[in-house]
């Protein structure tokens, strides 16, 4: 298998599909002359021309609506925020628009698109540009929320994404783009709403998604290493939640702890801790304990920001206390 | 530069009698609205339609006029206010009635309601709740029809509260950068809810907002279905051919309130105003015009009057009686592949491993 860069298999995904069929196209801004704010769209405007690659001014509400109107009558677009950060001005679109299309036109008019675009918490880039929003889109009934944490889960979930036939809200890690991986050659499609167990293990669950999946990865790493076997599951999709590998794997354990680089209030982990709760309450040795961003505006100073935001090793912290483990011991 | 056409001369000299067919149409479905949102009111106010309800009388020479000079395959977007689109469009009056009922039999299955009226097949999308939301919309069906290179033609329609609003310029700006065949019709009906045009937006003319965009422009008079259609034709043509957006600046007048809680006057417009611009009715503009051209004669105008009132009798009958939508309804059209319904007791949903 060829290791990329999930910068580059998120293109190869683009690329791809817009080989596949000419009625997907991507427009936003910067996509085309500029080759991409985050060079995610980087030779697609040399090889479709600016037919199929739509550089837009700085008009969130204005291109979003384009790509719904346009999904509206059948086309595919793939419509790129620069971040999540500025889609919150394009927001009515996606949710009263994009969303409720099909449902208010009683089944007629579906909305085809895909919005993408990095989110969650960055480096350093103080409080509007560095934040989580997959727990808005994923409140909004009619919208499919994805976030992959690999490169190879970036390709193949862009794919499906396109192909879906409902408006998907498709945040990648704007701290993933330079990682690498390993991505299937050839044809590789990874269907929505299916979660992904990326360590096996008998001691406790860490459910997490995107960036927060390295860092799992990597507290399990250290968890190993004193003992303690811990399964992480990449939710991959948050709406809709794969609630079955969610609680087969709790169900095995009887302890978890769910990771996520938003706020806790309402996020995603609240979420999933509800679900967990009221189907495997039996199964549960401790409370399911949360590990979120802190519940303030991002800082820009980066000691105040490393105390605000995830890492593996409050993760850990979160695993032995659900495990009532003294590490002192 | 842009056209603008702020002085045009009327149509002059007598009606084509050989359109006199098409002529008489328009004043049948004039009547149909007016008849039709009467009708609704009077629902409405028997609880057999809830929610908000924002009716059409006053402005049917604009939805008649310009909706005449389009095709088969062009798209359509609306505001809330926009049953008499739909009946223009030819949707029939008891798929309308139905889904302001909200009733199985309705276009939306009874899950959109007055404010959210689609035909698909005849490319009426919407319907839409949120000011100059689907402005945007319009303009992505304009985008779709330069990107296949069709001779489609969007239209969007809004009211003049809108173009303060960033989606009409965040769109016209797109449309006008990129050539789109997109006319924007503005129903400039004096007020937005309550608030008159001149408490709202710091210019008057509507019109003058296209120059922003070098776009062009013209502004109608709504109460004449001639003079709108002309108009609308002209956009058209720009449009289709020119592959050029238009900014209509259509002037008109609400007869009632904003919707169906506010009074035909009172707050923010004097009795005095209204009857004032009753006098400017547009059916009754229209009927005498033919009547006085000789095309129609008082007794055709008052059998076609009745024979639209036995259609929205009809319509009403046939709404009444319709069944609800199923239970099941609920949970259908959310998304485009059926998904697991969700636990009862929870609201969560459950996965399916598409």
């Amino acid at each position: 298998m060829a290791v990329v860069t999930y910068r580059d298999a998120l293109n190869q995904a683009l690329r791809e599909e817009m080989q596949r069929d000419p009625d997907v196209f991507l427009m936003g801004e910067e996509v085309g002359v500029y080759q991409g704010a985050y060079k995610v769209s980087r030779g697609l405007l040399d090889e479709f021309g600016p037919r199929r690659v739509v550089d837009t001014p700085i008009t969130e509400l204005g291109f979003a609506g384009v790509g719904v109107g346009a999904a509206m009558v059948g086309l595919r677009p793939v419509v790129e925020f620069m971040t999540w950060n500025f889609a919150l001005l394009a927001i009515d679109q996606l949710v009263n628009s994009a969303a409720k299309m099909r449902y208010m036109s009683g089944g007629q008019v579906g909305v085809p698109a895909v919005f993408r675009g990095p989110g969650g918490a960055a480096l350093q880039l103080a409080a509007q540009h560095s934040q989580a929003f997959e727990s808005y889109y994923a409140h909004i009934p009619g919208l499919t929320v994805v976030m992959p944490a690999t490169p190879a889960d970036a390709k193949g979930l862009l794919k499906s994404a396109i192909r879906d036939d409902n408006p998907i809200v498709f945040i990648e890690g704007e701290m993933l783009y330079n990682t690498k991986g390993e991505v299937p050659e050839g044809e590789h499609v990874v269907p929505l709403g299916q979660a992904d167990v990326k360590r096996s293990g008998g001691d406790v669950t860490v459910i997490c998604h995107s960036k927060t999946v390295a860092l799992a990865l990597k507290a399990a790493e250290q968890l190993a290493g004193e003992g303690v076997e811990a399964e992480v599951v990449d939710l991959r999709t948050i709406r809709p939640l794969d609630t079955e590998t969610i609680l087969n794997s709790v169900a095995r354990t009887h302890r978890c702890v769910v990771a996520e680089d938003g706020w806790p209030f309402a996020g995603v982990g609240a979420q999933v801790a509800d679900t967990i709760q009221r189907e495997v309450f039996d199964e549960l040795d401790a409370p399911v304990l949360r590990v979120t961003g802190a519940d303030v505006p991002m800082p820009y100073n980066k000691h105040l920001e490393r105390a605000a935001k995830v890492d593996a090793g409050k993760i850990v912290a979160a695993v032995n206390e659900v495990l009532y483990r003294d590490r002192d011991e | 530069m842009a056209t603008t056409a702020r002085s045009r001369p009327r149509p002059r000299g007598g009606l084509d009698p050989e359109r006199a067919d098409i002529y008489r149409d328009w004043l049948r479905q004039m009547l149909l609205i007016r008849r039709f949102e009467e009708k609704a009111g009077e629902a409405y106010s028997l609880g057999k339609i809830g929610g908000f309800c924002h009716l059409y009388i006053g402005q049917e020479a604009v939805a008649v006029g310009s909706l005449a000079a389009l095709g088969p395959d062009d798209y359509i977007t609306c505001s809330y206010r926009e049953h008499g689109h739909a009946l223009a469009r030819g949707i029939s009056a008891r798929t309308v009635m139905a889904e302001l009922f909200g009733k199985a039999a309705g276009g939306s299955k009874g899950k959109g309601g007055s404010m959210h009226l689609f035909d698909a097949s005849l490319g009426f999308l919407g319907g839409h709740g949120i000011v100059g939301g689907h402005i945007p919309l319009a303009t992505g069906m304009a985008f779709a029809a330069k990107y296949r290179d069709t001779e489609q033609v969007a239209v969007c329609y809004f009211g003049e509260a809108a173009v303060n609003n960033g989606a009409f310029h965040e769109a016209l700006n797109m449309a006008a950068l990129w050539k789109l065949p997109a006319i924007y019709l503005c129903e400039n009906n004096r007020y937005g809810m309550g608030t008159a045009l001149e408490r709202a937006s710091a210019i008057y003319d509507i019109s003058e907002r296209a120059s922003s965009y070098d776009m062009a422009n013209e502004v109608v008079d709504g109460q004449d279905v001639l003079i709108m259609h002309a108009a609308m034709e002209r956009a058209v043509e720009r449009a289709r051919t020119g592959k050029l957006p238009t900014l209509l600046e259509v002037r008109t007048y609400r007869f009632m309130g904003h919707s169906m809680s506010d009074p035909i006057h009172g707050h923010y417009r004097t009795k005095e105003e209204v009857e004032g611009q009753r006098k400017r009715d547009p059916i009754a503009v229209w009927s005498q015009r033919l009547i006085a051209e000789g095309l129609m004669d008082e007794a055709g105008v008052k059998a076609l009057d009745k024979r639209v009132g036995d259609e929205v009798n009809d319509a009403y009958q046939f709404a009444d009686e319709a069944p609800d939508p199923e239970a099941e309804e609920l949970y259908r059209d959310v998304y485009a592949t059926p998904r697991a319904e969700p636990d009862a007791d929870a609201g969560v949903t459950i996965p399916d491993h598409r």
